[in-house]
C-alpha cells in the first residue's frame, strides 16, 4: 500500500487539489442535469444560436488581436533597440491594472453617439458624422477586451523570447534567414509554450468575462448564464450553459497537451540576446506603434478616470475608502499566497512525472479560469452549506454551542474560490519556467543524492523563482479586479473597491465610479511595475545549459 | 506540532465570522445600493440603538445566498428592488407573512404582497421620455403607441436583460394579453434607432444628443441627469393616462422565515414606512414615497401628477419568465 502511494505520489497530490477544485464545478454540472426542460428548450431555440455565434466571433477576434499586439510588442522590445524602448518595456504591462469592465465603460462613454468624440464630429463636420461606426458591436467589444488583456501575451512572449538565448537566432541568421523569416520560423516556434500560455489566459478570461460584454450589451455564453439565472431564476438552466463552457475549456486543454507532448524547449549554451539598434526611420515607427497601443490601453482610460474623479470627488470621497482599499489588498494577499502554493505543488508534480493521468487531472484543476465567477460561487455555496451541516454536527457533539455556520460568511471561502478561479494565471508562468529545467539537471541532482523534496527546494524553486513571482503578481492583480465572487461570498464588512465600482456603475453613475476605479488602477500599478524589474536579474538564467 | 495546532486555532478565531444572535442587531441583505440606503440605516441606529449590519448584492444572488444558508442564515430582512424579485423570494418560500396594522395603513394594497410577505417602500415609475426639440407632447400616447411605424428609427430602449423591462412587459401581458404584447414589443424592436443600451442613463443621453427621439426609462434616472445638466432637451411624458396608467414598480422588503429577530425586523420595516424615513428613502433616489401622506421631492413634483397602474405587482413576478421568452422570440436583445 505504502509502495503504491509512493509511486503515485504526484498523481495523488494532483488528485487531491483536483477534487477540491472540481467539486464546486461538479455541483454546477450535476444541477445542470435537472434542467427545467421547458426553459432549456426555449434557450436552445431562441437564445443559444446567437450566443454561440457571438462567442465564437469574440474569441477569435480577441485571440488574434492580442496575439498580434502581444507578439509584435514583445518582439520589438526584446530584440531591437529604439527610442523609448527601455520605458515601453516596463510600462506595456500597465493596462493589466485596468479591469476590462472599467475599460468598457470608459470607451463606450467616449465613443458612443452621445459621447464627446461623436458630439465633436457632429458639431464640426456634420457630413461625415453618420459614417462613425457603432462602438457597441462585435468590433468594439473585441477592441476593448483586447486592449485590456493583450499584456498577458506580451508578458509571456517576452519572457519566452528573453530566455531563448541568442544561439538559435544566430544559427538562423547564419543560414541567411531574414529578420521576419527568423521571427516566424525560429523565434515564435521556440517561444510557443509561453505564447500559448498567454493566449490561453486570454481565451479563458474572454470566455468568463461578464462585466465588459454587458456594458456593450453583447450577448455571449456568460451573459446567457446570467440571463438564465436572473431572468428565469433557473439555476439549473444556468448550470447547463456553464457546463458547456467547462467542456469547451477541457477540450482545448486536452488538445493542447496532446500537441505539446514530448516537445522540449530548453536551449543549450545560454547567452543573452544582443539587441539590434534600429535606424532612425524604423526607430520612429517602432516608437509610434508602442505609443499608440500604450496610449489607447492606458493613457486614455486613466485620463478619463482622472477627469471624472475631479468632477465627482466631493460627492464620493469618505473615510470608507481606506477600508475598501485595505480589504482589497488583504484579500489579494491571502488569495495569492493560497493560489501560488497550489500552483507550485501542481506544476511540480505534473512536471516530474509527466504521465498522462497526472496531466489530465492537473488540467482539470485549471478549468476554473473560464468559469464565470458567479457560477463558481453558486457551486461553492452548495459545498459550504453541506460542509457546514457536517461540521456543525461534529461540533454539536462536543459543545452544543449555538453556532449557525463555521465556513459560511467567513474569510476562508474567498481565498479558496480565488484559487479555483485564478490558478491558471499562477500556474502557467511557473510551469513554463519548468520546461526550461532540463531532465539532465534532475539526473545530475540524483547522482548527488539530491532527491524528492530537497530537489524541489534546493534546485527547482530557485530556478523557477521568476515564474513564481510573475504568477503571484498576475494572480494578485486579478484578485484585486475580481468582482462577482467577492460580491457573492464576502463576509459582512468586506466590501472591496471592485464591489464599490459595481454598485455605482450598475446605477449608471460612471463619474462616481471613477474614484474607486482609479484607486484600483493605482494600487495595481505598483506590483505590475515591480514585475518589469524582474528582467534585470541575470543570475538565475546562467545556470540553464 | 503544538505550534501548528496553535496556528490553526488562531486562524479559526480570526476567520470565523461568528455572529451571535443579539436583540440589538439586525442583519439586512440588500439589493438596493449602499449609497441609497446607508443614511437610513445610520439614522435608525441612532434613534433606536439597534445596530444594522448589511451586505449588498444582486437580488438573485442574495436570494441564492439565503437559500443555501438555510436555517443557519444570519439575515433578518431581504431588501430588494423590483417586485419581480420579491415575488421570486415568495416562490422560494423564504419570507414570512407579517400582520401589522401600521404597515397596512402606510402602504397601499397593490404595493404589497396579497399575503403580506413583502412590502413596497418606494415607488418608481417607468414611463416615456422624449426630446423636446423633436417631439410634440401631443404626439405621445402610450407604451403601445411606441410600436407604431411613425416612431421608426426614433425609439431607444435599455436591454431586455434588465428586470425593469421584464416587469414592464410582464405587466403589459397582464393587462392586454400575450398576443397584443408580442405585437407591441416587436414594433418597439423595429422602431429602434440603435441597439439597446445597457443603462437608462445612456438611453437618456442618447435621446438628448438626438440619436433617437423617444424612450422608456425610470423617472429617477431622468431626475438625476437633469440635476447634473438642467439644459438637456428632455421631458417626461406620463404614458397610458387614458387607459391603465403608468407602469410603476417598487423597491421593498420582506422578513425571512429563519430570522431570529422577527419583532425587531417588523419594527424596522414599520419605521421605514412611516413619514420621516419615507421622505429620506424616496428623496435619496428621487423616487416616489409609497406612503401617500408623504409628498415627493420638490424636483420630482415638477414632473406633474399621473395616474398609475393598480394591477397588483405580484403579477410582474408571475409573468416574468413569460416576458423574457416573449422578448427573446421577437429579438429584443
Amino acid at each position: 500500500m505504502l509502495q503504491l502511494i509512493n509511486n503515485n505520489r504526484n498523481f495523488i497530490v494532483s488528485l487531491f487539489f483536483a477534487v477540491m477544485i472540481i467539486s464546486p464545478v461538479m455541483v454546477i454540472l450535476l444541477s445542470g442535469f435537472q434542467a427545467e426542460i421547458e426553459i432549456w428548450t426555449h434557450i436552445k431555440q431562441y437564445v443559444l444560436p446567437d450566443l454561440v455565434k457571438n462567442t465564437v466571433i469574440l474569441i477569435i477576434g480577441v485571440l488574434s488581436t492580442t496575439a498580434v499586439l502581444g507578439i509584435s510588442l514583445a518582439w520589438l522590445t526584446s530584440f531591437y533597440d529604439f527610442f523609448g524602448r527601455s520605458i515601453f518595456h516596463r510600462i506595456l504591462l500597465l493596462p493589466l491594472a485596468i479591469p476590462a469592465y472599467v475599460m468598457a465603460f470608459i470607451y463606450t462613454g467616449l465613443l458612443d453617439f452621445s459621447g464627446p468624440v461623436q458630439t465633436f464630429i457632429r458639431s464640426t463636420m456634420p457630413s461625415i458624422a453618420p459614417c462613425f461606426p457603432q462602438i457597441r458591436s462585435a468590433w468594439g467589444v473585441i477592441a476593448v477586451i483586447s486592449l485590456s488583456i493583450f499584456p498577458y501575451v506580451y508578458l509571456m512572449a517576452s519572457s519566452g523570447f528573453r530566455s531563448m538565448g541568442k544561439s538559435m537566432i544566430e544559427a538562423s541568421q547564419s543560414l541567411h534567414a531574414g529578420r521576419l523569416s527568423t521571427l516566424f520560423r525560429v523565434t515564435i516556434p521556440m517561444a510557443r509554450p509561453w505564447i500559448f500560455g498567454g493566449l490561453i489566459l486570454v481565451f479563458m478570461e474572454t470566455l468568463a468575462d461578464f462585466g465588459a460584454v454587458s456594458v456593450f450589451n453583447y450577448d455571449t455564453f456568460t451573459t446567457g448564464v446570467y440571463k438564465a439565472w436572473y431572468g428565469f431564476f433557473s439555476i439549473s438552466a444556468a448550470s447547463q450553459l456553464a457546463s458547456i463552457l467547462v467542456a469547451i475549456v477541457l477540450f482545448i486543454f486536452l488538445t493542447e497537451s496532446y500537441f505539446k507532448k514530448k516537445q522540449q524547449f530548453f536551449t543549450k549554451g545560454y547567452e543573452a540576446v544582443t539587441r539590434i539598434k534600429m535606424n532612425r526611420i524604423r526607430s520612429f515607427f517602432a516608437f509610434g506603434f508602442c505609443s499608440i497601443i500604450f496610449g489607447l490601453s492606458f493613457i486614455v482610460p486613466v485620463f478619463q478616470l482622472l477627469f471624472w474623479t475631479i468632477t465627482s470627488f466631493k460627492v464620493e470621497i469618505d473615510v470608507h475608502y481606506v477600508t475598501l482599499l485595505k480589504n482589497t489588498i488583504v484579500l489579494g494577499v491571502l488569495g495569492t499566497v493560497f493560489t501560488m502554493g497550489v500552483a507550485i505543488i501542481l506544476a511540480y508534480s505534473n512536471r516530474s512525472m509527466g504521465d498522462i493521468k497526472t496531466g489530465i487531472v492537473s488540467k482539470l484543476c485549471l478549468s476554473g479560469y473560464a468559469l464565470p465567477g458567479t457560477v463558481l460561487a453558486v457551486g461553492m455555496m452548495g459545498i459550504i452549506a453541506w460542509l457546514d451541516k457536517t461540521l456543525i454536527g461534529m461540533v454539536g457533539i462536543f459543545g452544543g454551542y449555538p453556532i449557525s455556520g463555521i465556513l459560511k460568511g467567513t474569510l476562508w471561502v474567498l481565498p479558496i474560490c480565488y484559487m479555483i478561479r485564478f490558478l491558471t494565471a499562477g500556474y502557467n508562468p511557473v510551469f513554463s519556467n519548468m520546461t526550461r529545467l532540463t531532465s539532465s539537471m534532475d539526473e545530475a541532482a540524483r547522482i548527488m543524492k539530491v532527491t524528492g523534496f530537497k530537489l524541489l527546494t534546493k534546485i527547482h524553486l530557485p530556478l523557477i523563482r521568476r515564474g513564481i513571482i510573475t504568477g503571484s503578481i498576475l494572480v494578485f492583480v486579478e484578485i484585486m479586479k475580481e468582482m462577482p465572487v467577492t460580491l457573492m461570498l464576502r463576509p459582512f464588512g468586506w466590501d472591496t473597491l471592485a464591489v464599490k465600482i459595481f454598485e455605482l456603475t450598475s446605477e449608471g453613475e460612471w463619474e462616481r465610479a471613477a474614484l474607486p476605479a482609479i484607486t484600483l488602477v493605482l494600487a495595481g500599478m505598483i506590483p505590475i511595475i515591480s514585475l518589469t524589474f524582474l528582467g534585470r536579474n541575470k543570475k538565475q538564467n546562467v545556470i540553464t545549459g | 506540532m503544538k505550534q501548528s495546532v496553535f496556528i490553526v486555532l488562531i486562524s479559526i478565531f480570526i476567520f470565523t465570522g461568528y455572529a451571535a444572535a443579539s436583540e440589538k442587531e439586525l442583519v439586512v441583505y440588500t439589493a438596493r445600493k449602499e449609497h441609497l440606503i446607508k443614511d437610513l440605516f445610520e439614522k435608525y441606529e441612532k434613534e433606536h440603538g439597534v445596530k444594522i449590519i448589511y451586505i449588498t448584492g444582486k437580488a438573485a444572488v442574495l436570494l441564492q445566498r439565503i437559500l443555501s444558508e438555510g436555517s443557519g442564515t444570519n439575515a433578518d430582512i431581504l431588501l430588494t428592488v423590483d417586485a419581480g424579485n420579491l415575488w421570486q423570494a415568495v416562490q422560494k418560500d423564504i419570507l414570512v407573512p407579517v400582520e401589522s396594522k401600521i404597515l397596512k395603513e402606510n402602504i397601499p394594497s397593490h404595493y404589497r404582497d396579497p399575503e403580506n410577505r413583502w412590502f413596497g417602500l418606494s415607488v418608481r415609475a417607468r414611463t416615456i421620455v422624449y426630446n423636446t426639440n423633436a417631439v410634440k407632447k401631443a404626439d405621445l400616447h402610450s407604451y403601445e403607441d411606441l410600436a407604431d411605424a411613425k416612431w421608426k428609427n426614433r425609439l431607444l430602449l435599455r436591454t431586455s436583460k434588465k428586470v425593469y423591462n421584464q416587469s414592464l412587459v410582464a405587466m403589459l401581458i397582464a393587462t392586454v394579453g400575450e398576443d397584443r404584447t408580442t405585437k407591441i414589443v416587436k414594433g418597439w424592436v423595429t422602431n429602434l434607432a440603435a441597439p439597446p443600451y445597457s443603462s437608462d442613463t445612456k438611453v437618456l443621453e442618447a435621446i438628448a444628443a438626438g440619436q433617437g427621439d423617444v424612450g422608456i426609462v425610470n423617472t429617477y434616472y431622468y431626475g438625476r441627469l437633469m440635476k447634473k445638466n438642467p439644459d438637456l432637451p428632455l421631458a417626461i411624458f406620463w404614458a397610458d393616462q387614458d387607459d391603465k396608467g403608468v407602469h410603476v414598480n417598487v423597491s421593498g422588503a420582506g422578513i425571512l422565515n429563519h430570522s431570529k429577530n422577527k419583532e425587531e425586523a417588523v419594527r424596522f420595516i414599520e419605521w421605514l414606512s412611516a413619514k420621516d424615513a419615507q421622505k429620506i428613502f424616496a428623496d435619496a433616489n428621487m423616487e416616489y414615497p409609497v406612503n401617500t401622506q408623504v409628498a415627493p421631492h420638490a424636483d420630482v413634483k415638477t414632473w406633474g401628477t399621473f395616474k398609475e397602474s393598480t394591477v397588483n405587482l405580484a403579477k410582474a413576478g408571475q409573468l416574468q419568465a413569460d416576458a423574457v421568452k416573449l422578448m427573446d422570440k421577437v429579438g429584443y436583445k
